[in-house]
């Protein structure tokens, strides 16, 4: 084999091999990605992949609540689902664990300026697989005040939670459930942060279908949308950041 | 002060002027279209705010009457203001006079700094929606739009309709029609002499309605009301003048549609994400600025119809 051969089957080896998450092959072309990489995959093997898919506008209409729906197509074994923002004072905006659940999630969260918004999804072999949008942004959404810190309204019906299930075919249902929460990121002046740390679906027998950990960044007063691998009613119980409990019983659904 | 220093002054005062002259015809190709006797509109890019269209995506209008000249709306920046002025000029001798604002949109108001000479007259639930958020809205645009709207600030009306009034200007006799639901204050004004009617964004047509802040069941009133009125010709804020009532139906029938559509997935559990991306019937697709206009309108409106899809509260 000469030189050049050897050289053209080096390259056909090398891009065969699943994409590996180098700074340089960024599909979003994000100045940030090598510092996330460092800051939130140490020593992790990370990789770009079309399977694990991000929904949300490309302008953030309302920085304070802007729509994402994450969700993997094809990709099985999912255990951890982390979303995060590269261009935001806090990177970290929601971390899902679908224990007997879709890796999919529906909610809003904040927009400080014009970022990715990626999911990684972490499969049963430790890899970790990234989709992303770029969401642009007028921004401001993480700097400004909750609009429940400037009303007393909110703290009579903090932790209220509304939800409801769908049956969506056989043992499966969407759940979404709104919790009333200023879910301040502490980056107004004045107004410490104050969110919802976790919450945890569980089936009446108190098995756990779905654990999820909000992050300062999911807009207040937070609806979220999940689909779970469970017929019949289901739990949410939930804590802040300063220790106030919530939780609430959603009946199966109707039919 | 001396002789050098004044001309020196009004030297210094016409490089000022000049560019912004210059500038303006550079940025805005103003063509005003005769719709009616004495009646022009300035139509704006079916398009969203961009560094192209410099912001011009509204229509503007005005009415050349012996007793001077109505301009209704003034565009989104200074530097539109003046073209359009320019324009008028090119039309008719008679200065403007009076000037019209239907409501509180940047694309509709942020010209008034080049009429600041002039009566500015709004309802007053505008003159509280300028003066509340103009800055933020100019700011907005400036992120938008770029270096066309340099010069450009929120300049408050200061004249208030009075709802249901006429105004008089020569042998043009004019209804000031207060109504709501595009916004909290929506003018329209109706020309009785020529048949006229001004809906501002009350009508859209062949572009998708903005709902910032609609308030759909309100404007879904107005549009039936209007379409009972008599007019000859109907200029919509945005989108070809008709001489029927095309732009109110199909503006009733998509923010029917809207809320309809909303509803129904709010019904099916349907995240907000999920209402966005879904693709729109073949009708509401080809509308200008689609399917972004339709993203935007999940943002405004799907919040509280996804919240009363939810039980009051779970125990």
């Amino acid at each position: 084999m000469n030189t050049i051969s050897k050289t053209l089957a080096l390259m056909l080896l090398v891009l065969a091999m699943p994409a590996a998450a180098a700074a340089s092959d960024d599909p979003l072309d994000s100045s940030q990605w090598r510092y996330m990489l460092r800051q939130y995959f140490p020593d992790a093997k990370v990789v770009f992949d079309d399977r694990v898919r991000v929904v949300a506008p490309d302008y953030a209409e309302d920085s304070l609540a802007t729509p994402v729906q994450v969700r993997a197509e094809g990709l099985e074994d999912v255990e951890r689902v982390l979303v995060l923002a590269d261009h935001s004072p806090i990177n970290p905006v929601l971390d899902y664990y679908p224990v007997r659940a879709a890796p999919a999630i529906g909610f809003h969260f904040k927009v400080q300026q014009a970022t990715p918004i990626r999911a990684a999804m972490r499969t049963a072999d430790g890899t970790w697989h990234v989709g992303g949008v770029w969401v642009d942004a007028e921004g401001g959404g993480c700097t400004a005040p909750s609009v429940g810190s400037a009303s007393p309204l909110w703290e009579s019906r903090l932790g209220e939670v509304e939800g409801r299930l769908w049956a969506r075919g056989d043992r499966s249902q969407r759940l979404k459930f709104r919790v009333v929460h200023p879910m301040d990121t502490g980056l107004a002046a004045g107004i410490p942060a104050f969110f919802i740390r976790s919450v945890t679906v569980s089936d009446a027998d108190g098995r756990t279908l779905a654990r999820l950990e909000p992050d300062e960044p999911v807009a207040e007063n937070p609806v979220f949308a999940l689909d779970l691998k469970h017929a019949g009613a289901v739990t949410v119980e939930g804590r802040d950041n300063n220790g106030n409990v919530f939780s609430a019983r959603i009946p199966a659904p109707a039919s | 002060m001396s002789r050098g220093a004044l001309s020196g002054c009004l030297l210094l005062a016409g490089l000022l002027v000049m560019p912004g002259a210059m500038a303006a015809s550079r940025y805005y190709d103003i063509e005003p279209v005769e719709v009616a006797a004495d009646t022009y509109v300035v139509f704006g890019a079916q398009e969203n705010f961009n560094d192209a269209n410099h912001g011009a995506i509204a229509n503007t209008g005005f009415i050349v009457t012996d007793e001077g000249v109505v301009v209704i709306d003034t565009g989104p920046s200074r530097l539109y203001g003046q073209a359009l002025r320019e324009a008028i000029g090119r039309i008719t001798e008679q200065p403007v006079v009076q000037v019209y604002i239907s409501h509180a949109h940047p694309d509709h108001f942020l010209g008034n700094n080049a009429f600041d000479d002039v009566p500015i007259a709004a309802l007053p639930g505008t003159i509280d929606a300028v003066r509340a958020v103009g800055a933020d809205l100019a700011g907005n645009l400036y992120n938008l739009v770029g270096a066309a709207m340099r010069g450009t600030s929120a300049v408050v009306p200061d004249q208030t309709v009075e709802a249901g009034t006429t105004a008089t200007f020569g042998d043009h006799r004019l209804q000031l029609l207060a109504a709501s639901g595009h916004t909290a204050a929506d003018l329209m004004i109706m020309d009785t002499t020529t048949g006229v009617l001004f809906a501002g964004d009350i009508a859209f047509h062949d572009r998708a309605p903005t709902t910032p802040n609609a308030d759909i069941d309100a404007w879904r009133a107005v549009l039936a009301q209007t379409r009972e009125r008599e007019f000859a010709v109907l200029v919509p804020g945005h989108g070809p003048s008709t001489p029927d009532d095309a732009p109110l139906s199909q503006t009733g029938d998509y923010l029917a549609w809207l809320v309809d559509r909303f509803t129904q997935d709010a019904n099916d559990g349907m995240s907000a994400a999920e209402v966005m991306f879904q693709p729109l019937p073949e009708r509401w697709a080809r509308l200008a600025v689609q399917p972004g206009e339709y993203r935007r309108s999940v943002s405004h409106l799907y919040p509280a119809i996804e919240q009363s899809a939810l039980p009051e509260r779970t125990e």
